[in-house]
């Protein structure tokens, strides 16, 4: 049993938390998301650099031959600093999607771009009707010759106004819901018929609406067999979660020490509030929501690789902690602040709705108590 | 014991149901998450106010409606349930009570008017950055010069301050003593020189609080409310006062129905997410819990039909009826899906948000509403008075 990382992982980590010490401070965040486009493609740039696109990805094609625990050690430090640069979708679930179904071409051109810091990569995958269910799907692709043509809505698309490209889910058989008939594509976003409406969201970050209309697509950029599509985004989407649930790890901790922190300083009745045995306690529950997440992202990270129920056990167990912890670690945050908490300028409500938004990605709480109850 | 209405109440309450129907629909905005303008604020109030209906809590001599007990329920729970936009209290609600029992009769001549007309617009001047669930402990200074007193310092948290007329400020006028025993209730117009308003932004994004600066400003003796060094009774006063109109019960109410009807509307796999069991049933809870809070305001108000005041029992309303509120727009977040995502804020007046219309601004009034458990004494300093004032430990 052995919960130490490797000193590449150790030194990775380093790299990426003095890196944010120094460039992405929380007025960097706020700058950075508040200003057009809303990501820093000088940082994005930076982070290639500093290998960490190229971290869990094969040697093969461009990477450094890690895997998901060092996705876990980046993701931590991003979730630190309120990272909002496109990772996860671009070298989790960019990456994740070519390297499990990827032909040979796909791979080399998709992940060594990847790896580079070469492309920004969108998931299109949320429809306006279909909540947390990735079968879904109204967007449909037709074969026609050589090429698909899609057509469709996709809802929510974050990080869609910084993409070059957008991997989009569609059904090219089967009925609105059906497991069978559901396909993955690679669409370069500038392609006829594509139209996007971008905005920000609560959360300090950009998304968009895309609409697909009669969008040819070579039959090259289906990703894996067509029809066969559902068990592998469930797959690369688990893995995505695993991604996440280290990013809201490293949000609570930074509430944490903010909330301790603070409390010890800030007097009231003479005292510092920290005194109160009422707050103490309640700053224990959040350390110990935070410590159970941390366990909780160690175990999804760990079982990526395991068969498929475990997996999606381990998955929906990671959604259901995080979701629980981060609400209850934000508002507490907010809380124990006082009015402070509740400010635009002070950092903890930040971290507090990135927590919230979490929940949302990939279906809340209650979904995945459902998933993971069905799964015996 | 007898919990139903009478055919004269009921009589009433229909009156009360024509009165909104016909005029509240003459309002442009009503929901107080998209006003803009003062006037926007104050445009169900001056509708009110020329019915004889703003004040019902008054004394009929100022201008209050005479009403009892009842039937001021029976308003509140009818404007609640038309969505007709809360008025804001601190004038009507806070400061006026204030004046008219403890002020003299220049003060009531001067200021009840102006507050039920709606022509002043007040803002309360109580908490500072170092003094926030220890009120006592502020620090603003208020120095008598002549027929002046001279006031220095800073309020925080001032809710809308930058459309007020004028705030009533707790200020300190005695630092040798026991604090409570230094505190002076002044009203000061906020055209004085020497003040000035500086916005502070919440986190979705509202202006609706403020830091107030007081530099060198100067305050006539006679907009003092009683006498020197003795405020902290009327602040104490007032602040029960806030606490039990805060219970918000009809309201959430309302909150509850607009949550099913998005649960009805939102599918989860072709079946309304309202007939899932796990979400019904979270409803239902909410629900429940609601009732019961209803059950203990009744039981309040009756206490006070029989003229005894809400003392620390209020501060089971505040307490219930906040976390209720706050629980709604929890479950609102959850019903909506990733619509929760688009700000809000960042689409203009003509243009439509992406996604159903009921998931605009709920994620931004669930992050927003997380200060009801902070405001108007914070939910631990309530549960810390139950304790003390009521079960004595």
């Amino acid at each position: 049993m052995d919960f130490s990382f490797t000193e590449e992982q150790t030194l990775l980590r380093n790299s990426v938390s003095k890196y944010l010490a120094d460039n992405y401070k929380f007025e960097d965040f706020k700058k950075i998301s508040r200003t057009e486009p809303g990501y820093s493609a000088k940082t994005w740039k930076q982070f290639a650099e500093l290998g960490l696109m190229a971290a869990p990805l094969a040697e093969a094609y461009g990477g450094l031959g890690g895997g998901p625990v060092d996705t876990m050690v980046v993701m931590e430090e991003f979730g630190k600093a309120l990272v909002v640069e496109p990772y996860v979708s671009t070298v989790v679930v960019g990456g994740g999607f070519f390297h499990h179904a990827g032909s040979e071409a796909q791979k080399q051109e998709w992940l060594n771009k990847i790896a580079a810091g070469e492309t920004i990569i969108a998931f299109a995958f949320a429809e306006p009707q279909g909540r947390y269910n990735f079968a879904d799907l109204t967007t449909t692709a037709k074969k026609s010759g050589a090429n698909y043509v899609l057509n469709g809505q996709k809802a929510v698309v974050l990080g869609a106004p910084w993409a070059d490209a957008l991997i989009v889910t569609a059904r090219t058989s089967g009925g609105q819901r059906d497991a069978k008939g559901v396909s993955v594509f690679i669409v370069d976003k500038k392609s006829k018929g594509v139209a996007t409406r971008d905005y920000p969201t609560i959360d300090g970050l950009h998304a968009s609406e895309v609409t697909f209309e009669n969008v040819e697509v070579p039959a090259a950029n289906l990703i894996g067999p067509a029809d066969e599509a559902l068990k592998l985004i469930e797959q690369v989407t688990d893995e995505a979660i695993a991604a996440h649930a280290s990013e809201a790890v490293g949000a609570m901790k930074v509430l944490l020490n903010a909330t301790v922190e603070y409390t010890k300083t800030r007097k009231q009745f003479g005292v510092p509030i920290s005194k109160f045995q009422v707050l103490q306690h309640r700053m224990v529950d959040m350390f110990m929501h935070s410590e159970q997440s941390a366990s909780i992202a160690y175990m999804v990270t760990l079982k990526l690789g395991e068969g498929e129920i475990e997996r999606k056990k381990a998955a929906s167990a990671a959604k259901v902690q995080i979701g629980k912890s981060g609400r209850f670690v934000g508002q507490q945050a907010v809380q124990l602040h006082g009015g402070m908490g509740m400010t635009d300028e002070l950092n903890v409500g930040h971290y507090f709705k990135k927590l919230t938004m979490l929940d949302t990605l990939y279906g809340n709480v209650d979904h995945h108590l459902k998933r993971y109850a069905d799964l015996g | 014991m007898d919990i139903t209405f009478s055919p004269e109440e009921e009589k009433f309450r229909a009156t009360v149901r024509n009165f909104i129907a016909e005029n509240l629909p003459k309002l442009g905005k009503t929901s107080r998450r998209d006003f803009e303008t003062k006037e926007d604020f104050l445009g169900w109030h001056r509708m009110l106010y020329k019915q004889g209906w703003v004040a019902p809590h008054w004394p009929v001599q100022y201008g209050g409606t005479g009403w009892n007990v009842t039937q001021r329920y029976i308003f509140n729970e009818e404007t609640a349930r038309a969505e007709a936009p809360a008025l804001l209290p601190f004038g009507l609600a806070m400061v006026a009570p204030v004046i008219f029992t403890f002020g003299n009769d220049e003060q009531k001549k001067k200021f009840l008017p102006r507050i039920l007309s709606g022509e002043d617009w007040w803002c309360q001047g109580y908490s500072e950055p170092g003094a926030g669930s220890d009120l006592a402990s502020l620090k603003t200074k208020a120095v008598r010069e002549g027929d002046h007193y001279i006031v220095n310092g800073q309020k925080t948290w001032t809710t809308l301050a930058q459309f007020a007329d004028w705030i009533f400020c707790l200020v300190r006028t005695d630092a040798t003593v026991k604090q409570q025993e230094g505190i002076t209730f002044l009203l000061i117009d906020m055209k004085t020189p020497g003040i000035t308003v500086k916005p502070i932004i919440v986190l979705d994004g509202a202006h609706e609080v403020n830091e107030v600066f007081f530099d060198n400003v100067k305050v006539p003796v006679e907009n003092r409310v009683g006498e020197e060094n003795k405020g902290w009774t009327f602040a104490k006063f007032l602040l029960v006062n806030e606490r039990s109109g805060i219970a918000g019960v009809a309201r959430s109410k309302k909150a509850i129905e607009r949550l099913k009807e998005i649960g009805r509307a939102e599918m989860l796999d072709g079946k309304p997410l309202i007939e899932t069991d796990e979400f019904a049933r979270k409803i239902a809870d909410t629900e429940i819990e609601l009732a019961a809070l209803e059950f203990t305001e009744l039981r309040t108000l009756a206490q006070e039909a029989k003229g005894s005041h809400a003392g620390p029992e209020s501060s089971i309303l505040k307490i219930k009826g906040t976390e209720i509120q706050q629980r709604i727009t929890e479950l609102t977040v959850e019903a909506i899906g990733y619509y929760a995502y688009p700000y809000d804020r960042y689409f203009g007046d003509n243009e439509y948000p992406p996604g159903p219309a009921y998931a605009s601004g709920g994620a931004g009034t669930y992050f927003n509403m997380r200060k009801a458990s902070i405001y108007g004494g914070s939910n631990e300093i309530q549960r810390g008075i139950i304790a003390k004032a009521v079960l004595g430990l």
